[in-house]
């Protein structure tokens, strides 16, 4: 995992460092609007590095230590790569009461990691999250931003099939 | 009126002649087609119906006796989404598919036809009712705030114009002074929507006379009770009644830059947000003179970064200074000392979006609906083991079974009502024997639970209430923010006792630790989300002890519910090896074949419940078994018993 995580930072530092110049002119450097900075980040860069962080401290003027509270405290941010696909289940009382616990421990024996886990291979990473809010289609899962309300086992295969 | 390169409105009249103008382009008597494109209905592929339907009108070339084709916000009916509705008939079509495009352009927009298929069928009855009002989950519903979704597409600021938006704006600004705006809003009573209740007009006041400099207005659009969806619902489908609500208080309180709050999962509502802001600078309902009163109002967007504590007021008002969102303890309120430490008054979305109606109806008007103490609608988002499930807006004062048996059609399959859970997080279930209260702020906290921001989960007899509990735990323990001792440490010790409880390892004088717990919790906590944190185990303790009580006693789920006390169980007797749950089983824990009874494997099974639920009713053949022994499982090849039906 190391070694993965010091080959993204060098491969993707001249891209990430672009990114981070652009996203903090867009607002203007203004520190008020750190969270919103790391945010586009998160989308376009799919995680925070260090390297990443350190950048947007010193183009701020904000302590990196401020950086990191605000990187690590909110679920929005991945200081670790993520996989390509992103499967999110959602965990929302209405989902709950409609068999999202039995949801994961579907997915996760079919894909045989836990929540929160990347595969190996960066293929998934598996999510789950507190409400994504269509309580009505209960329960949900998002994989990579796509709804599926109440996917059966055969469901899920496919859906997993066709992410590559 | 206004020259081509500038769209400002700078007069009440104006925005008259504009509404007049739009509505005059637009004949009364064509059908306008509209599809619901709120989140559930795009997840059920109704961007695509609505890109269809633009084609198919061209194909057939019936383009032009239709007025528009409309892709609005929530319609509210998600159960039954994609939901299209055609006006001015109000022809309601349900789940409907692409491949019905085609049909219902050429029978039902050209030939004028309802299309019998499609209309929604009352479950019990079986009557097709085309009309939408008349359909019983929208028939007993007052929609004041939700209502006008269907009408508009969001993304375009003259649909809401037409429809008489910003006219309470423009009262406000060019007929009323700021106190008269104000006093109109305390005589209203308009109490909070975002879980509270308290009322709005006092915190306007508190904001406007805390001092004299810079004040700000928020818009708290960081839904993260789970379990509710309203807001998400109203900023995405209507964001210029938020923003013309939010000008409105502005204007009162004196307040010349707001902000609204989107929680980041809602990429829509902040598009939405972002657009309408652009569409009502341009159109001067935003930034300097508006509607040539004199009176400067800015919005910045900002989105959260998933984090519930943050749409605590005093966490989100630092998450908009770029800090990490925690709490702050509040002896001086945000009123007074808010967003860098300015006077900063905090409404949700749906209190915003309430305001523009009573600056024009006034508040007798609104006075007029609900009880003595709660004023207006609600919206509540009814899910979980119910019918209909959806967004409803109701008088205050229905009653929980009205509302879960009339709107929401009950219980599906049959099967019991057990508790609803109101208020998220904070709030509390409430059992049977509470289903005729009345809705309002007061009842629901007086019985333990609390009106919410308005999510209302029904549970039927399946669901452990012992294991609701230790969710509800699980949720804030994940979410506290760890400052204050009672929280994070109470949180913790009561879903290690929770979980124990689920997993059979409950033992003596675990409920009475739970209530010592709980009370430190409600005295000693820094915030409101702590200081409630402990309501869902005390609630569901005080109305079903007994359920505590067989998981710790007799290692029995009532419910059948928790996995470590739950055995899944095919009775031989029963099996007809049809092989259903035997595919269905994501862990292959199922045994057997064509002839051959199935057995499963306690060994490999995760305990999905996907057996029990795939296993057809005419055999009933799996078994859920909690608090008795498992019987062994067949000898292997053991051939089906069970008589075949013809």
């Amino acid at each position: 995992m190391k070694a993965a995580v010091s080959r993204a930072q060098t491969k993707g530092s001249t891209r990430a460092s672009r990114a981070v110049k652009k996203t903090v002119g867009r607002y203007n450097a203004d520190p008020d609007m750190l969270i919103q900075i790391l945010l586009d980040l998160q989308t376009t860069l799919g995680w925070l590095s260090p390297g990443v962080l350190a950048d947007v401290s010193e183009q701020l003027g904000v302590p990196v230590s401020r950086v990191y509270h605000i990187a690590s405290f909110y679920k929005a941010f991945s200081l670790v790569p993520r996989g390509r696909h992103i499967i999110k289940v959602c965990m929302g009382t209405a989902c709950q009461v409609r068999g999202a616990p039995q949801l994961v421990n579907v997915i996760a024996s079919m894909l045989n990691m836990k929540p929160g886990e990347t595969s190996e291979d960066r293929r998934f990473t598996l999510e789950t999250v507190n409400c994504l809010g269509c309580c009505a289609m209960g329960p949900v899962i998002a994989v990579d931003g796509v709804y599926h309300s109440k996917p059966t086992t055969e469901d899920l295969r496919s859906i997993f099939k066709g992410a590559r | 009126m206004t020259d081509m390169n500038d769209n400002r409105l700078s007069s009440a009249k104006q925005l008259e002649t504009l509404r007049k103008t739009i509505l005059s382009k637009r004949d009364a008597e064509k059908p306008i087609i509209t599809v619901c494109t709120g989140t559930a209905c795009q997840a059920y592929g109704s961007l695509e119906i609505y890109r269809r339907f633009v084609e198919e009108l061209e194909r057939q070339g019936v383009e032009g006796s239709v007025l528009e084709t409309k892709s609005t916000g929530c319609h509210g009916f998600c159960e039954q989404g994609p939901v299209v509705v055609i006006f001015p008939r109000e022809i309601c079509y349900v789940r409907v598919q692409l491949d019905d495009v085609p049909e219902i352009v050429s029978t039902t927009v050209a030939g004028g036809d309802v299309i019998e298929r499609l209309v929604y069928r009352d479950p019990n009855t079986q009557e097709a009712i085309p009309k939408e009002s008349d359909i019983p989950f929208y028939k007993r519903q007052m929609r004041l705030v939700f209502g006008n979704n269907r009408y508009i597409d969001p993304r375009e600021i003259d649909d809401y114009i037409a429809l008489g938006g910003y006219a309470a704006l423009s009262k406000a600004l060019l007929r009323m002074t700021p106190g008269e705006v104000l006093e109109e809003i305390k005589e209203s009573n308009l109490r909070g929507r975002g879980g509270g209740g308290f009322p709005a007009g006092l915190k306007w006041e508190t904001t406007r006379d805390a001092s004299t400099g810079s004040k700000y207005v928020i818009v708290n659009c960081d839904e993260g009770d789970p379990g509710a969806y309203m807001d998400r619902a109203i900023m995405e489908g209507n964001p210029h009644a938020v923003l013309e609500g939010l000008v409105i208080g502005a204007y009162a309180i004196g307040s010349h830059d707001g902000f609204v709050y989107v929680r980041q999962e809602y990429p829509i509502a902040y598009e939405n947000t972002m657009n309408a802001i652009d569409q009502a600078r341009d159109y001067g309902l935003l930034g300097s003179d508006i509607l040539g009163s004199g009176f400067d109002f800015e919005v910045v967007v900002h989105r959260g970064a998933g984090a519930f504590v943050s749409g605590e007021s005093t966490a989100l008002m630092s998450a908009i200074e770029g800090k990490v969102g925690e709490p702050r303890m509040k002896y001086i309120r945000t009123a007074v000392s808010g967003v860098k430490g300015m006077p900063t008054c905090l409404n949700n979305v749906e209190t915003w979006a309430n305001v523009p109606l009573i600056i024009e109806r006034g508040a007798g008007w609104f006075k007029s609906i609900g009880t003595e103490g709660s004023k207006g609608t609600k919206i509540f988002s009814l899910v979980g083991k119910v019918n209909n499930t959806g967004l409803v807006e109701v008088p205050m004062g229905m009653t929980l079974r009205q509302l879960i048996y009339d709107i929401g059609g009950g219980i599906p399959q049959g099967k019991k009502f057990k508790a609803v859970q109101t208020g998220g997080p904070s709030g509390g279930v409430l059992p049977e024997q509470y289903l005729d209260t009345p809705i309002d702020f007061d009842e629901l906290t007086g019985l333990g639970s609390m009106m919410g921001s308005g999510g209302m989960v029904v549970m039927d007899e399946d669901t452990c209430m012992v294991d609701t509990a230790r969710y509800f735990v699980s949720f804030c323990c994940d979410e506290s923010c760890g400052q204050c001792i009672p929280c994070r440490e109470g949180l913790r010790t009561l879903r290690d006792i929770l979980t124990d409880i689920c997993e059979g390892k409950g033992k003596g004088g675990d409920i009475e630790a739970i209530e010592d717990i709980a009370e430190v919790m409600e005295d000693a906590s820094l915030c409101a989300l702590g200081g409630t944190a402990a309501n869902p185990v005390l609630t569901t303790l005080k109305y079903f002890r007994d359920e505590y009580e067989a998981h710790i006693k007799e290692n029995r789920c009532p419910a059948e519910a928790c996995k470590a006390l739950t055995s899944y169980y095919v009775d031989p007797a029963k099996c007809s090896a049809c092989m259903i749950c035997l595919r269905a089983c994501p862990t292959e824990a199922i045994h057997g074949e064509k002839g051959i009874v199935h057995w499963i494997d306690q060994e490999k099974c995760i305990k999905c419940t996907t057996c029990y639920e795939v296993c057809p009713t005419r055999f009933s053949a799996v078994r859920r078994l909690s608090g008795e022994p498992l019987p062994p499982p067949p000898a292997p090849g053991t051939k089906v018993t069970r008589e075949k039906k013809r």
